[in-house]
């Protein structure tokens, strides 16, 4: 029962057969239901939240919840909605994927094919950093940009991205050009490519769907980050998920459940979108992030 | 071997080898000698022996979030092998539309750790949310404070965090199962064995390392919980969801308790050491040596 099935549907469906589909639709249903809870009620006004169940469709659709998300909720003293943070994560996110893709793609490389003593221990050391808490290098990594005068700022959260991004996507490229066949690196030395000629005119192109796999996990990865941007982003730069946590958790003045949901769905829109569009290749992310080197 | 034989491959690894030396093993040394001090608002050298560590082990809210940590690492941990298995094995089942189950059961991984508390924060609301529908319904009985609930505070985050979870072990967890040979279903159905039998005790074994791989890689996620946590519950009731990866961000930015801090993430990083070190000492030594044998 493990591979494509094979030869006719079966006829009739068996008791069995019903009670599996019902299970799993339940299960299905469990876990849609957050995100037609947050659909449903960013389309709602406040009178029908308070006065009706959480789980009814809008009698009647308010988009009054979605303008206010994206420009005029507020955060502390400041009422702009999420679009600042909407343009900061992408001012974060688009530059950090470029260079901690191009970065570990170049590592990955040099570990598969051009490999010198002591190489692997650094990888390994590398490999190890990715286990490490943040909270236990967030203080003194704040001191290291500090001294290079780029704390609180946005090469300051490029770099922070691209060090914790590095140990992950180097072991998908590493394994990916260590799957390539060495003869084709054998035949390029001998026509008389060095480093950097193979790495264009070989490797590279040759590189799409990895590279495809990297950019999905560090797209939503980088997209989804919390912690790095509240401390590292400064107050100018702060991505969309701290600004959406600050529209929500303010303390004072009415809660806003409807604008609090269509905020939580914009933040999330991105991520899904490059889910959903990407299907089978966010799968391959999530497999090939799980290998072993 | 001269030092600048492949020297454009140390070249291009230059940048991995100056992070990992500097970030990731720096870091924790200079966490580990700040801990020794009491340093407060600003980190300085004033040796104090183990005495931080002292401090902290005496802290209600340190054995607090301890105890939330053991708690959330076991019911997330276990709550996503079943059900991620068992998601797994229902989509094995040959059914139609498997990949739009696929699809639902992986989305809320696609979204970020901030949005999955926010939407469960509502969800799990007192007043407006499912506890109040269930009350519509004429279900009077049905109770759902935890978010409210000093002792059950700690399973809303649970619930959560499975709900985003469970589909990254059923992408595991499928692999494996599309990985088993045909032929052993085949010799299972002449014995006669029931389906359920052999999921549990022929299939469940034979998926060992995908369980491995799985718990080793959720397990050092557990450590390190934090947005969820804060988007969900900000630590409450009072300090009931506290961790000790909230314990260290309160102490390092809003309670200017260095030391405190440093001595907390240190605990954290030997705690990911100790889930880490005898995966990796299987992995790593013990399948090398029987490997070469």
């Amino acid at each position: 029962m493990s591979t494509i099935p094979k030869g006719p549907r079966p006829k009739h469906l068996t008791v069995g057969r019903i009670g599996l589909y019902c299970f799993i639709i339940m299960c299905a249903l469990f876990f849609l239901m957050p995100l037609y809870v947050m659909i449903i009620t960013s389309l709602k006004d406040m009178d029908e939240i308070r006065a009706a169940n959480i789980l009814n469709l809008p009698k009647e659709l308010s988009f009054y919840a979605w303008p206010k998300a994206w420009s005029q909720a507020c955060t502390g003293f400041v009422c702009e909605g999420l679009k600042p943070g909407f343009f900061n994560s992408i001012k974060i996110t688009v530059p950090s994927v470029i260079v901690s893709v191009a970065l570990s793609a170049l590592n990955g490389y040099a570990l598969a094919f051009w490999r010198f003593k002591g190489a692997y221990f650094f990888f390994g050391l590398c490999m190890f950093g990715a286990f490490i808490p943040y909270q236990v290098m967030v203080y003194p990594l704040l001191k290291i940009e500090d001294f290079l005068g780029i704390y609180s700022s946005l090469p300051g959260i490029i770099l922070v991205h691209t060090i914790f991004g590095m140990p992950i996507l180097t072991l998908i490229f590493r394994n990916f050009y260590a799957s390539l066949p060495i003869d084709l690196f054998k035949a390029a030395r001998i026509d008389g490519g060095n480093f950097i000629k193979i790495f264009f005119y070989v490797i590279i192109p040759m590189s799409t769907p990895i590279t495809i796999v990297a950019v999905i996990l560090q797209v939503t990865g980088i997209w989804n980050d919390f912690l790095l941007g509240l401390v590292f982003a400064g107050r100018d730069n702060q991505p969309m998920t701290v600004q959406l946590n600050n529209i929500v958790q303010v303390d004072y003045g009415v809660a806003e459940y409807n604008v609090d949901m269509s905020a939580t769905i914009l933040t999330s829109l991105v991520p899904l979108f490059v889910y959903f569009i990407s299907g089978r290749w966010f799968v391959r992310g999530i497999a090939a992030g799980a290998i072993k080197g | 071997m001269p030092f600048y034989r492949n020297i454009a491959a140390k070249i291009a690894l230059l940048p991995m080898i100056v992070i990992s030396l500097t970030v990731f093993v720096g870091c924790i040394i200079y966490s580990f000698v700040y801990s020794l001090t009491n340093s407060k608002l600003v980190p300085v050298m004033n040796y104090v022996g183990f005495d931080q560590y002292e401090r902290l082990f005496k802290q209600r809210k340190w054995d607090v979030a301890v105890e939330n940590i053991f708690i959330y690492g076991f019911v997330f941990t276990i709550g996503c092998l079943i059900i991620g298995f068992l998601l797994a094995v229902l989509i094995d089942q040959k059914i139609r539309g498997e990949s739009l189950f696929r699809t639902i059961f992986l989305y809320p991984y696609a979204m970020s750790f901030v949005v999955t508390g926010l939407v469960w924060k509502w969800v799990l609301n007192p007043t407006f949310g499912l506890e109040n529908s269930m009350h519509m319904w004429g279900m009077t009985w049905f109770e759902l404070d935890w978010l409210v609930n000093r002792d059950l505070a700690i399973y809303a985050v649970c619930i959560a965090a499975v709900w985003q979870g469970a589909g990254f072990v059923m992408v595991l967890m499928l692999a494996g199962l599309r990985g088993i040979d045909e032929d052993i279903w085949k010799s299972l159905s002449i014995e006669g064995v029931a389906k359920w039998k052999s999921y549990i005790f022929v299939i469940l074994p034979m998926l060992r390392p995908m369980v491995v791989t799985a718990i080793v890689l959720i397990a050092a996620g557990v450590v390190k919980v934090y947005d969820l946590i804060l988007a969900l519950t900000s630590g409450g009731p009072g300090y009931a969801t506290t961790t000790p990866a909230m314990y260290v961000m309160e102490n390092f930015f809003s309670r200017a308790n260095l030391g405190q801090a440093f001595a907390a993430s240190i605990i954290m990083f030997i705690s990911v050491v100790c889930i880490l070190a005898p995966w990796a000492f299987y992995e790593f030594y013990l399948r090398n040596k029987y490997a070469n044998n």
